[in-house]
């Protein structure tokens, strides 16, 4: 992994303003005197840590659609004409400053934003070629599942809490030995099958990366077509996260995964494909590689460079 | 620092500790009134259980006849009489509060999951206000209630004539009945249920919630099996609480369930549910006026001690059944 | 580095096989919703109920002269005519020495748990002292007044005659009743106190000031929603308690001082509140006049109202002035 450089040093020119730093995440490193200097001496590439893994993206199935997506909270716009599509076999980041409106997007893939009272949505969402929004919510929610920022295993035990999902979802109550090997699948799928002393282990005592990876095998118990992740390790440590990163690469075959990160490292890391959202509007939306080293507009080149957000 | 300096430093403190010791004396001054209480009524009460033993709480007197005894007897000290059977007493006090907060607790808990997250928001905001006004109404008022309302409608309308007559030789059906205590006090303590479950389920963390949601659990479920769940210990202490207040209605009791120290008798058949009852604290209310009288005075006073001690049981139950949820992450 | 992969061939699309799943809504979910409606709406049609029926049936019985007028009991026909003026200022009465007792305590008391709690085992012990309290019948806590003033030392407390205490008076009635009101003050208080943040007391400590200095000067005034809340609360259980009132006021309509000392006497003698009102009018009581029953409740109500819109006003206020967003 290369060495990350330290941010450089702000000048203010005539036409920069100066943006607050971001108090959540480190702040992605900036180039500095790495790939070909431009005109004006700021460097054009951005240099992160080592791809965990790259894959083309040509035989990734098309999942969900998102066609001309608005969504307002009242009279605020949060999302505006959003259009991008969500492939199996591939992990979508949804990269951004805070306020941009990815969290909104993403909620409204599952339809979780309906929670909220003075919502109203225009565009069009598809799961499968089926128009979301005349589904059943709950339905929904089995085939997109959604795994949140703050890790929130229910107040039982882990076998319980992957149980919970299985036993609301079978046609009939199953009994707890043929559960058993579900859950045992699902922590393992999660990687926490061999870090459990057993399945009886309260869930809230589980360090926070631990609970985390509970909560993705608790979704992924649900067995989904889409997994949605809400910025998963902005509360963990750099140890979890690294873990969880991993599962995410590992889980794409299965499921389509789209992540919402204020983290670029983390983001160029685990993505194939990535969208950049300011301000409710999707500014650029393509291939990772593609966008992170050589995006096309001006606002995501300032954003990847580290000059705002 | 120097000397004033140390002089004003110490006089802080003193006058911080004079607080403290002022403060912990009052303290202590209130645990030592409860544990006088304690003291005070038990002592008053060894009289009657001393001459009676176990029999005491048991069946095989008429329990009126035996206060009359006790109070005829009590003007000559030379012979007080103090045989009593309490257990008419004690079996209607069971019967009234068990089946009391049963039915409140089954609707209280719908009631409040209904309210904190399936009515409609204009409904709920009337129906908030209303469930504490309702909650702190006088116990009185429910009495009027049930005695203008309730008692002459279960004594024309739901006691047929033939019922009344095959019983007229031992007690009298008109209406003051064990139906109509379990109704009133279950209106008298549902209101005060559904206040705190109400607030146990707003408590319960929304992260567990919308968890749940997000994981494709109808909306139902996840209110019942996460929320409900999580809000168990508040469950607890909202029964607790309920069933203590129950347990201690004396006047609104004794004003809709009789005159009659009865014991209710299932095998009566449909007639139990109507049948007179007076259960302990009523009883104590209803002959308050002969405390001056010795073999009285203790027997009150020992029915006030059952009283006192399954308080003192039911907080302690209460307790003990919230100890397990500790383990999962709920707080109690 | 990148490296470019063979693709992994995934699934066909939408050819994920699902087991045999329930539905998303099962019967048994919407008859448990149904329920829920069902009773929510029971409950509301109740509340409806009683509330009409006391406004309905004291709109008629309730007229301006029983304000002002005294129960008096005539002998030969021993009905009571008059109003209930003196039940209501015994209302007033009762409550305002019985709050006047259990305020101060109750709050030195939530002071003391808050602020120090050593050591930690005499806090526990008084939680749960609290706590017993709270939950005691109030009957018991009426026998235990009795006990307690018709023991001679506590005599000057009301009337004595030969020797005999009597032990039944407003003080005795007040006494016990703070009883009653307390745990609610404490209860409200002490979270009141808890919900400040410790930065507060930190930087009041900082500035030299002395524990008690800072919960008298800043805590308290800090905390004085939830002191409110605890009162109205506790005055309203207060204002509501028969048992105490029945056993330890005796019993006489009106007010029967124990001297001629301006309020001290009336204090030592015996009196009514409007629930022993209410209790001796109902058909079960010995005055057994109805529509004088309807009337002292559709006051009682009133108060108790009044009071709970109190409560509220209260608590918006405290959560305007919240210390965190």
């Amino acid at each position: 992994m290369e060495f990350m450089k330290p941010p450089p040093i702000r000048r203010l020119t005539g036409s920069e303003t100066v943006a607050p730093s971001h108090d959540r995440q480190p702040v992605a490193a900036p180039p500095n005197g790495h790939g070909a200097a431009n005109g004006n001496g700021a460097a054009t590439a951005f240099v992160g840590a080592q791809r965990r893994r790259v894959a083309a993206s040509s035989l990734a199935i098309d999942r969900m659609q998102v066609e001309e997506l608005s969504v307002a909270y009242g009279r605020k716009l949060a999302v505006d004409s959003v259009s991008l599509t969500i492939r199996q076999g591939e992990v979508l980041a949804l990269i951004g400053p805070s306020g941009c409106g990815k969290t909104t997007l993403l909620r409204s893939l599952n339809r979780l934003t309906e929670l909220n009272q003075d919502v109203t949505l225009k565009g069009r969402i598809t799961l499968d070629e089926a128009d979301i929004a005349k589904l059943d919510p709950t339905a929904l929610r089995r085939r997109v599942t959604m795994v949140f920022q703050q890790p929130n295993p229910f107040p039982m035990s882990v076998f319980d809490n992957i149980a919970y999902v299985l036993r609301e979802q079978a046609a009939r109550r199953p009994k707890r030995g043929a559960l058993r090997g579900a859950v045992r699948d699902a922590l393992s799928r999660a990687g926490l099958l061999d870090e459990l002393p057993d399945l009886d282990h309260p869930a809230l005592k589980l360090s926070g990366g631990q609970q985390q990876r509970l909560c993705i095998a608790r979704a992924l118990a649900a067995n989904p077509e889409v997994l949605l992740l809400d910025e998963p390790c902005s509360a963990l440590d750099p140890q979890s996260t690294q873990v969880i990163e991993d599962l995410i690469v590992k889980l794409r075959e299965d499921v389509a995964v789209v992540i919402v990160t204020h983290n670029l490292q983390q983001a160029y890391r685990v993505a194939d494909c990535a969208g950049f959202m300011y301000l409710g509007e999707l500014v650029e939306y393509g291939g990772a590689t593609q966008l992170f080293r050589a995006p096309r507009q001006q606002r995501t080149k300032e954003y990847v460079r580290g000059e705002f957000g | 620092m120097d000397e004033d300096d140390l002089l004003e430093a110490e006089a802080t403190t003193d006058s911080d500790r004079r607080a403290e010791l002022m403060l912990g004396a009052l303290v202590c001054l209130v645990v030592a009134l409860l544990l006088g209480m304690f003291a005070f009524v038990i002592y008053q009460a060894w009289p009657s259980f001393s001459h009676n033993g176990l029999s005491w709480f048991g069946g095989g007197g008429n329990v009126d006849s035996e206060i009359q005894a006790m109070f005829n007897s009590g003007a000559s000290l030379a012979r007080p009489v103090y045989a009593f059977h309490g257990w008419p007493l004690i079996w209607g006090s069971i019967l009234l509060v068990g089946g009391a907060v049963t039915i409140a607790f089954v609707c209280s808990l719908f009631v409040a999951v209904f309210v904190v997250e399936f009515a409609p928001d204009p409904l709920r905001r009337v129906l908030e206000p209303v469930i504490r006004l309702l909650a702190s109404v006088p116990s009185v008022i429910y009495g009027l209630v049930g005695v203008f309302v309730l008692v002459p409608f279960i004594g024309n309308h739901v006691i047929s004539s033939g019922s009344k007559a095959s019983v007229s030789g031992i007690i009298t059906l008109n209406g003051y009945s064990l139906l109509a205590g379990v109704l009133i006090l279950t209106v008298m303590i549902a209101p005060v249920m559904v206040a705190v479950f109400s607030d146990g389920l707003r408590a319960v963390p929304k992260g567990w919630i919308e968890a749940s949601l997000g994981l494709g659990i109808n909306k139902w479920r996840t209110v019942w099996k996460i929320g409900v769940r999580a809000a168990r210990p508040t469950l607890i202490a909202g029964t607790v609480l309920a069933t203590a207040r129950a347990l201690g209605e004396a006047v609104m009791v004794g004003m809709v369930c009789g005159v009659v120290s009865f014991a209710p008798n299932p095998v009566d058949g449909w007639i139990f549910f109507v049948e007179p009852t007076r259960p302990l604290a009523a009883t104590i209310i209803a002959f308050i006026d002969d405390l001056s009288s010795p073999p009285m005075r203790h027997t009150l006073y020992a029915i006030a001690a059952v009283l006192l001690l399954s308080a003192a049981l039911l907080s302690f139950g209460g307790w003990a059944a919230k100890q397990p949820m500790k383990r999962y992450g709920l707080r109690t | 580095m990148s490296a470019i992969e063979l693709p992994v061939p995934g699934p066909a699309p939408g050819a994920r096989i699902r087991p045999p799943e329930s539905p998303p809504w099962r019967l048994r979910d919407r008859l448990g919703l149904g329920l829920a409606w069902l009773l929510g709406l029971l409950f509301c049609a109740v509340a409806v109920a009683i509330v009409l029926y006391f406004l309905v049936q004291g709109i008629k019985y309730v007229r301006p002269e029983l304000f002002v007028t005294n129960p008096s009991v005539n002998a030969s026909t021993s009905v009571a005519t008059g109003g209930f003026l003196d039940p209501l200022l015994g209302t007033l009465l009762v409550t305002a020495l019985a709050m006047s007792i259990a305020l101060p305590v109750g709050i030195a008391v939530a002071v003391w748990l808050s602020e120090y709690g050593r050591p930690a085992a005499l806090a526990r012990i008084a939680e749960s002292s609290i706590e017993m309290i709270a939950g005691t019948p109030s009957i018991v806590l009426a026998l235990f007044g009795v006990l307690l003033f018709e023991s001679p030392a506590l005599g000057f407390l009301s009337r004595m005659s030969g020797g005999v205490v009597y032990g039944r008076s407003f003080f005795a009635g007040a006494a016990m009743l703070s009883l009653v009101g307390l745990p609610l003050v404490v209860t409200n208080v002490r979270a009141g106190l808890q919900a400040i943040p410790n930065h507060v007391r930190e930087a009041s400590y900082a500035l030299g000031k002395t524990k008690i200095a800072t919960t008298r000067r800043v805590l308290l005034p800090a905390a004085r929603p939830s002191v409110l809340t605890g009162a109205m609360l506790g005055a309203g259980r207060v204002i509501g308690d028969t048992a105490i009132i029945v056993v330890l006021l005796g019993g006489t309509l009106t007010f029967n001082s124990a001297g001629s000392v301006p309020l001290l006497s009336t204090l030592q003698g015996t009196g009514a509140t409007l629930t022993y009102y209410v209790f001796y009018n109902a058909p079960t009581g010995e005055g057994n006049q109805p529509g004088k029953a309807y009337a002292a409740a559709f006051v009682l109500l009133a108060i108790v109202l009044a009071l709970n819109v109190g409560v509220d006003v209260a608590t918006r206020r405290s959560r305007r002035l919240r210390w965190s967003s």
